[in-house]
């Protein structure tokens, strides 16, 4: 056990000057010393194992286990491979990343306001260092999170994107990770920056794909920062291949006024960690942290939440639904922080599954630490089956078998779907569970 | 239509249906009524193809096709409709996504087109009016915060955009008032043709003033007991159920 886990580190730690060298426009100094400093963390860092409370129903060895390289730039892109994943009847602005480099031409950017900047953070870097220096690596932790530390330690590039006071980006900005065919085992860690001006609004759609069904680890950071009276909708499309393993950190930061909403659907991956936080730094502002995910065979799915309700007058909603067949196993931990100060706090959470097989398995932990005496709180977690007697209904009615399950099942995530504005996504996701369940 | 012979079921292994025998033809309305726990409703969930009850003996042939044999999905597609009488309540599946995917299942299976939809919401808005309901009513997950009222209305607005040959309805009229009821039996009777049948059990008498009954059969204990014209049910209720037990006891002791 501990082999592999030295292994893991050494490797990277060992790999860290060639990679280096390696760089070009990214190596800026302040750059390298977040490198620096990240790697140092990382060689400190314990990697969690389950006996780490935070990491108790998932165990990371079988990603451990791997060896794994950066990739080398695509040079050659067919075409059918970014077209199988460009939503055709969504207006959008589209940022595309193959195996972890921005792809210049891939990329297709429609006239935005002015002052709006939308594309890579390598490009950022190099015209507006300031804009990235005041946010990067402010809401993201890597001194308690080792795969953060990572991130750093081996940052390429990511998204930008950056809207200005009063702006608004009208058309959602459509951002796609494709990991495709490699002779080694990749890892990709885009490492995302979205900051949101005063009074302006946008939505993004972190899309996370594969085209092969190769072994490879994405290692993800998003940071994001919401200023005063800014409406952000952010929304992650996770369908990487099976045997892929993918970590997210989602960091958010929150002024007055302010409303995040952000909906993750997860599908892919062998084992999936996110971990999203979000923090009130001034007082009324709404935050919305939904979720579906849809597993089977032996896939897990983890998502760890804390929203940090450090201000008063601000409401938090929660919503997880979980549908896991076969082996899948699914947690859920959401943990809410209600600070002294933080007096007329509304934050509700629910957790609701639905289990398709005898062996399918959830862990639910609602985790709500309140110091402040006058909130309203509540969460609720439910794990079920798919309501036989709803089911003989539909049957009665002329309806399949599998026509009624994809039905019902459909109207079970259609609570965490339909509060999605997009209605382009919210067709999307219904089209994946009728695809899914009547076949 | 429907023929029933010697027709036993039972639900964890308690025996609820004992050998019921029953004949309709269409263009007739037969109605079924029983004390509570005589298995009228059994008999409508047995039909209908719920698979909790199991069969131990007897068949079901519905023209000329053994029901039994037959999904849930294929009674309905073959034209059996079951009025339930406890609705139940899905929400996120709205009305009118239950009706299109059921009509076109439907129709499919009879190797039909899909409906247009501009046909199908001129359909559905003709005929939830039969049944006095809202247009608002479409656009509501299934039954989802109806009154128990407003179900029973839902089941027969359903059965209007369905049209089944043959509709059971299963305590449709229990526990709605006057006007509701006059609804519901009035959207029974403007459905009714010569070429479908409908079976209409029920707890009361009451339902049998407005949807009048060609032959009415009293259940008890799992059997037909007795059988007759619309007039038994007036009997029935002048003298009660347990009269109906007296005549039992005669049956035996003769």
């Amino acid at each position: 056990m501990d082999k592999n886990i030295s292994n893991f580190k050494e490797q990277f730690i060992n790999n860290h000057s060639a990679f280096k060298q390696g760089l070009n426009g990214e190596s800026t100094p302040e750059l390298n010393q977040f490198r620096e400093n990240a790697l140092q963390t990382f060689d400190e860092l314990p990697l969690p194992t389950t006996k780490d409370e935070e990491w108790r129903y998932t165990n990371i060895l079988p990603l451990l286990k791997n060896d794994f390289s950066m990739a080398d730039k695509v040079t050659s892109i067919s075409k059918k491979l970014v077209s199988n994943y460009h939503f055709d009847e969504l207006h959008s602005h589209q940022l595309v990343f193959i195996n972890g480099h921005y792809s210049t031409v891939k990329s297709k950017i429609e006239k935005l306001p002015d002052g709006v900047i939308v594309g890579s953070l390598s490009d950022a870097i190099k015209n507006y260092p300031d804009i990235v220096l005041k946010h990067f690596g402010k809401y993201a932790d890597d001194d308690h999170q080792v795969f953060t530390a990572l991130s750093t330690a081996f940052l390429i590039d990511g998204a930008f994107v950056y809207v200005p006071d009063g702006k608004i980006v009208e058309d959602a900005i459509h951002i796609l990770y494709i990991t495709s065919e490699s002779d080694k085992k990749i890892i990709t860690q885009p490492r995302n920056l979205f900051v949101a001006g005063k009074n302006s609004q946008l939505t993004i759609i972190e899309h996370y794909v594969s085209d092969v069904e190769n072994i490879y680890f994405t290692n993800t950071v998003t940071e994001v920062f919401v200023d005063e009276n800014a409406v952000f909708e952010n929304i992650k499309l996770q369908e990487e291949s099976k045997n892929a393993f993918h970590i997210a950190q989602m960091d958010v930061v929150q002024e007055r006024y302010s409303n995040f909403r952000s909906f993750s659907f997860s599908k892919g991956a062998a084992i999936t960690r996110n971990n999203f936080n979000s923090k009130f730094n001034d007082e009324s502002s709404e935050c919305t942290m939904n979720g579906l995910f849809l597993i089977n065979d032996e896939q897990l799915f983890d998502v760890h939440t804390l929203i940090d309700h450090a201000k008063a007058h601000c409401d938090s909603h929660e919503h997880y639904i979980g549908i896991l067949d076969d082996n899948a196993k699914g947690v859920f931990n959401g943990k809410v922080l209600v600070r002294q100060d933080a007096q007329k706090t509304n934050a509700f959470q629910k957790n609701n599954n639905i289990i398709l097989s005898d062996n399918a398995l959830v862990n639910t932990k609602p985790q709500l630490e309140i110091f402040a005496d006058d909130v309203k709180c509540s969460h609720g977690a439910t794990i079920g089956q798919i309501d036989e007697e709803a089911k003989f209904y539909l049957k009665s009615r002329g309806i399949s078998d599998k026509f009624a399950t994809a039905m019902l099942l459909n109207a079970f995530a259609s609570l965490v779907i339909s509060p999605i504005k997009v209605e382009f996504i919210r067709k999307y996701l219904e089209d994946i569970l009728s695809k899914r369940f009547n076949n | 239509m429907l023929e029933i012979k010697n027709l036993h079921a039972s639900i964890e292994g308690n025996e609820i249906l004992k050998g019921i025998d029953l004949k309709v033809n269409a263009g007739e309305i037969h109605a079924i009524m029983g004390p509570n726990g005589s298995g009228k409703s059994t008999l409508a969930q047995v039909i209908a193809g719920r698979d909790e009850y199991e069969v131990t003996d007897g068949v079901v042939l519905y023209n000329g096709i053994n029901l039994l044999e037959l999904s849930p999905e294929d009674r309905a597609r073959e034209g059996v409709f079951l009025a339930f009488q406890y609705p139940i309540e899905i929400p996120g599946v709205s009305n009118t996504n239950l009706l299109k995917t059921a009509l076109n299942e439907i129709r499919k299976y009879k190797g039909e087109e899909e409906l247009d939809t501009m046909d199908f919401l001129s359909l559905l808005k003709e005929k939830i009016k039969l049944v006095n309901l809202d247009d608002s009513f479409l656009k509501r997950g299934v039954n989802e915060g109806f009154s128990g009222g407003e179900k029973k209305r839902n089941e027969i607005f359903q059965l209007a955009v369905l049209n089944p040959k043959l509709a059971i309805l299963d305590e449709t009229d229990s526990g709605l008032d006057i006007d509701a009821l006059k609804i519901v039996a009035n959207g029974v009777n403007k459905l009714k043709t010569k070429d479908n049948a409908t079976l209409v059990v029920t707890h009361y008498q009451r339902l049998l003033n407005y949807i009048i009954p060609d032959y009415v059969h009293v259940l008890h204990d799992g059997k037909i007991v007795k059988s007759g014209g619309k007039e038994l049910a007036l009997e029935l209720e002048d003298k009660g159920y347990d009269w109906l037990k007296n005549i039992v006891k005669e049956t035996v002791t003769q």
